[in-house]
């Protein structure tokens, strides 16, 4: 995974990625944070392989992931807040509630 | 003589009639322009639709429904040979309504095409707790609709690419990025002129849409179309729950939705524009509420071949013997029957009954 | 910055539209406000935007952050995202300063997870003081790999190997604009600069590497290639790509501005008058969105459209503007004397621009380089008719990844030149938004 250098004195803050939780110092993108614990942002829509952020900065649209319920979301273009919910974009997006759905 | 028949125009219409006459072994020139034409095909919504067609129009009641029902087993050849997945199916097509006076005017609608079909056309009209049964996600906006069990849907992007597939096998010459200068009618054919080059064909059938104006004028043929622009939206790819086609949401196979459309009067300006699509967006977030958080990822517009009626031309020249012309707006719900009966009459063989009918002269009344 | 800076200073009302969520754009991310405690290892070229922000910040601009433009049109309606709204903003003159993206470098595999480019790596780095595991591997040619490479070492990365995929026969091409490049002598000193402290390092560095490719099951474990003659794994979860980069066209595509093939940097680039007008009339362009030029060149042409601008809007006139361009026309020509060596020497191997046939070309789509050379064969004509054909072109990105090398590889099978290819129409939204978005149903 990708490491944090020592950063001028940030507050960390908590996320959960999948339900796990994690803590990166605040000030950095959602896909930034996602590096530090994983390497897979969505599922394919097409293949349903894995894929992870490839370009940082919005022209690549592999980063997409659920934020609060809310899916596609392109992780290296919202930074990251206190007590953000990701989880993986798995694949096609769910409709009703906004909540992930398996692939089928 | 180079060619039996040389089609003029690569879209739906071109392609599917030189599909129908390849399979008549007819050697056979297929001239298109370049990528950056207006290609009516490329904006085309998929609909196979029979449903309000030919209320006011007999003939083309029967024509479309024939043309509808000549679709399984042209979407069966063109995928066993191509291996191309066209996505056609046909569970039946809704109309919605929002009002009362819409719902009468589909209902009135879709009386007369029954009639009009001699009772061929099959429809219901769906109050909104029957139409939730179908579609549970329609919103108490929507009143009702009409639903007919002839409507489908196709990808028509793969249509084209499955019948361009076709013509290459069956040794088709496809000739792009050709803009026909003239056509001379010599004694037994024709000659063309495409930029530098000199083309010989003993018939000639113009499918070139918007340009069959000019090109009709060079060889005795009235083909007086006009762009109608229409825009449309497109947006990633959602969990499926539109099992139907509706006229103006449609959910492909890959589960993106298709959101349309309007029609403009904007001469050939392909162009989108901003409150067509904002239009666009707050229907179909009125209709499916549910899609207010959903991404669009491209808006389309494209010009349709608009005739002064809407219906299908058909001509055949009589002052040069083996000039044909052909225009529609519905180059998807045609295209079986155009690969068919009517590339037979462009071959020379006996035309379809209902082929008459939309000569061109109806407009002189 | 510079183009409404300069707009500014002459009294005319700007905004500006970012993008990002502070100013500096990708060469500068995070100037300002650095995660890291000794920002110098990124450079002093990088250390220079702190001034350039702060100067920017201090100007009379309102500054729209997190902006997302979404539309332009001929007549300067801008339509854009602010906090998640839709609005329509006129305006009497437009300068579009999009920037520079990478040049998609694709090799099988480059879709795994693992997999980035160089640039993002230096985002990670800038914006938030992360580095990658030390088995990375950097793969590529052109100064930014170089300069990646050494802002590593300087951060402690253990960078495992250094992939330099320039062509050899790059250099007879490349020898030919060494003489006008000496008068950037600063620029040639800087890249031997950063040759001689890689070197030093000991990281080893595999020359006219070919056959690139990238495995893994799930996700990026090895790295495969040749160097000259010999073939080479490098178990590695981590592979940083770069070839280059390119301008990002959208904004000037969708506004049908004209948009010509440069040869010799391999890219299409916005035609432009001497005053960086495009073709549509009120609408500039500059910075590398324009062409690639650097940052330095890139804040003097923007210093020339924002006169434009003012001198078009009426408050300079033509004497006044010309006179106040000497200078920056001057230093501009400096800057730019360096262009043609380095486009020269670091031209990208064709082994990238038409890639082999299991390489997915598309990567929203899946669309591999097998399917479009056959769609070529079957006579498709460009970029437009091939996405109607197989989906290559229709996902988010919206043809950013895929564009160039479609039509390249198009080009190939057809015997034709990229520039009669074409490139995708680009149509509206540039960005994906909502439908609630676009219909003006947020609240």
């Amino acid at each position: 995974m990708f490491k944090t250098l020592t950063t001028v004195r940030r507050n960390l803050i908590r996320f959960t990625l999948d339900g796990q939780f994690h803590q990166v110092p605040a000030g950095i993108s959602v896909a930034a944070a996602l590096l530090t614990a994983a390497r897979v942002s969505r599922r394919s829509v097409v293949s349903g392989r894995a894929r992870g952020p490839y370009c940082m900065m919005g022209t690549c649209f592999d980063c997409l992931v659920c934020i609060d319920g809310e899916p596609n979301q392109q992780a290296c273009m919202v930074t990251l807040r206190e007590g953000m919910k990701i989880e993986t974009q798995p694949g096609i997006r769910d409709l009703d509630t906004g909540t992930t759905a398996d692939m089928d | 003589m180079d060619y039996d028949i040389a089609v003029i125009g690569g879209g739906l219409v071109g392609s599917s009639i030189a599909y129908g006459l390849s399979k008549k072994g007819r050697r056979v020139a297929l001239l298109d322009e370049g990528d950056r034409a207006f290609r009516a095909s490329r904006g085309n919504f998929g609909l196979i639709w029979v449903q309000g067609k030919g209320w006011d129009f007999p003939a083309y009641a029967k024509w479309t429904d024939e043309a509808a029902g000549l679709w399984p087993a042209f979407d069966s050849e063109l995928q066993e040979s191509t291996g191309v997945e066209l996505g056609y199916t046909r569970p039946g097509g809704m109309e919605f309504c929002f009002d009362e006076r819409g719902w009468n005017d589909l209902n009135d609608c879709m009386a007369r095409v029954r009639t009009n079909s001699d009772g061929a056309f099959e429809y219901e009209m769906l109050e909104h707790a029957e139409l939730r049964k179908r579609i549970p996600e329609v919103s108490s906006a929507v009143i009702g609709a009409s639903y007919s069990p002839r409507d489908g849907h196709v990808n028509p992007l793969y249509l084209l690419r499955a019948l361009h597939q076709r013509l290459d096998a069956r040794r088709v010459d496809y000739l792009p990025n050709r803009h026909v200068d003239s056509i001379e009618c010599l004694h037994g054919g024709f000659e063309l002129r495409t930029n530098d080059e000199r083309l010989a064909a003993g018939r000639v059938v113009l499918c070139a849409g918007i340009d069959n104006v000019r090109l009709g004028k060079l060889l005795g043929l009235n083909i007086p179309v006009r762009p109608n622009r229409g825009q449309l939206l497109i947006t990633e790819r959602v969990q499926h729950f539109l099992n139907y086609p509706t006229l103006h949401v449609r959910q492909t196979r890959e589960g993106s939705l298709q959101i349309g459309d309007s029609q403009e009067d904007a001469g050939r300006d392909d162009g989108t524009t901003t409150e067509v699509m904002n239009r666009l967006a707050s229907r179909a977030v009125s209709i499916f509420p549910m899609l207010k958080t959903v991404r669009v990822v491209r808006a389309w517009a494209a010009l349709r071949v608009m005739t002064p009626d809407g219906k299908p031309v058909y001509q055949q020249s009589s002052d040069c013997q083996g000039a044909f012309g052909i225009a529609c707006h519905s180059g998807v719900t045609l295209a079986a029957i155009h690969a068919g009966p009517v590339a037979d009459w462009v071959a020379g063989g006996n035309p379809h009954p209902l082929i008459a009918r939309f000569h061109p002269d109806r407009f002189d009344v | 910055m510079a183009a409404a800076q300069c707009a500014a200073a002459h009294g005319v009302d700007v905004a500006l539209l970012d993008e990002q969520e502070r100013p500096g754009g990708q060469i500068y991310r995070s100037v300002d406000d650095s995660p890291l405690p000794d920002p110098t290892l990124l450079g002093s070229d990088y250390l220079y935007g702190r001034q350039q922000v702060a100067d920017f910040r201090n100007a009379d601009i309102d500054y729209f952050s997190g902006a997302t433009v979404w539309n332009l049109d001929r007549n300067r309606e801008v339509s854009v995202l602010v906090d998640g709204k839709s609005r329509g903003l006129g305006a009497d003159r437009i300068v579009i300063a999009a920037g520079a993206q990478e040049r998609p470098m694709p090799v099988p595999g480059w879709q795994l997870p693992g997999v980035m480019t160089a640039g993002a790596g230096q985002i990670l780095l800038k914006s938030a003081a992360m580095i990658p595991p030390d088995d990375v591997v950097l793969a590529g040619s052109g100064p930014l790999l170089l300069l990646l490479a050494s802002q590593y070492l300087k951060a402690g990365v253990g960078i495992q190997a250094i992939l330099d995929t320039t062509p050899r026969s790059n250099r007879p091409g490349a020898a030919r604009h060494l003489i006008r490049a000496l008068e950037s002598v600063s620029y040639l000193a800087k890249g031997m600069g950063l040759i001689a402290s890689i070197r030093r390092s000991r990281v080893p560095v595999y020359k006219e590497v070919t056959a690139l490719n990238a495995h893994g099951d799930e996700v990026l474990e090895a790295v495969r290639f040749n160097s000259r003659g010999r073939d080479h794994e490098l178990p590695t979860g981590t592979l940083m790509l770069h070839i280059g980069v390119i301008p990002q066209l959208h904004l000037a595509m969708v506004v049908d501005c004209e948009i010509r093939w440069d040869e010799a940097q391999s890219c299409w680039r916005p035609g432009l008058d001497q005053w960086l007008c495009s073709t549509v009339p009120g609408i500039g362009i500059a910075g590398d969105g324009a062409g690639i030029v650097g940052a330095q060149a890139s804040q003097l042409q923007g210093q020339l459209a924002g006169l434009q601008c003012v001198y078009e809007l009426g408050a300079l006139n033509r004497d006044q503007r010309d006179l106040k361009a000497v200078a920056i026309r001057k230093s501009l020509d400096k800057h730019l004397a360096i262009r043609p060596f380095l486009d020269s020497i670091y031209r990208p191997s064709p082994e990238f621009l038409t890639p082999v046939d299991d390489t997915m070309v598309c990567r929203c789509e899946e669309v591999s380089a097998g399917e479009i050379r056959e769609i070529a064969r079957l006579g498709c004509q460009g970029p437009n008719q091939a996405k109607a054909f197989s989906r290559c072109g229709m996902g988010p990105c919206q043809g950013r990844q895929c564009g160039s090398t479609v039509a390249a590889l198009i080009a190939e099978v057809q015997g034709r030149k990229i520039s009669d290819v074409g490139y995708y129409r680009v149509r509206p939204p540039i960005r994906p938004i909502t439908l609630g978005q676009m219909g003006n149903l947020e609240k």
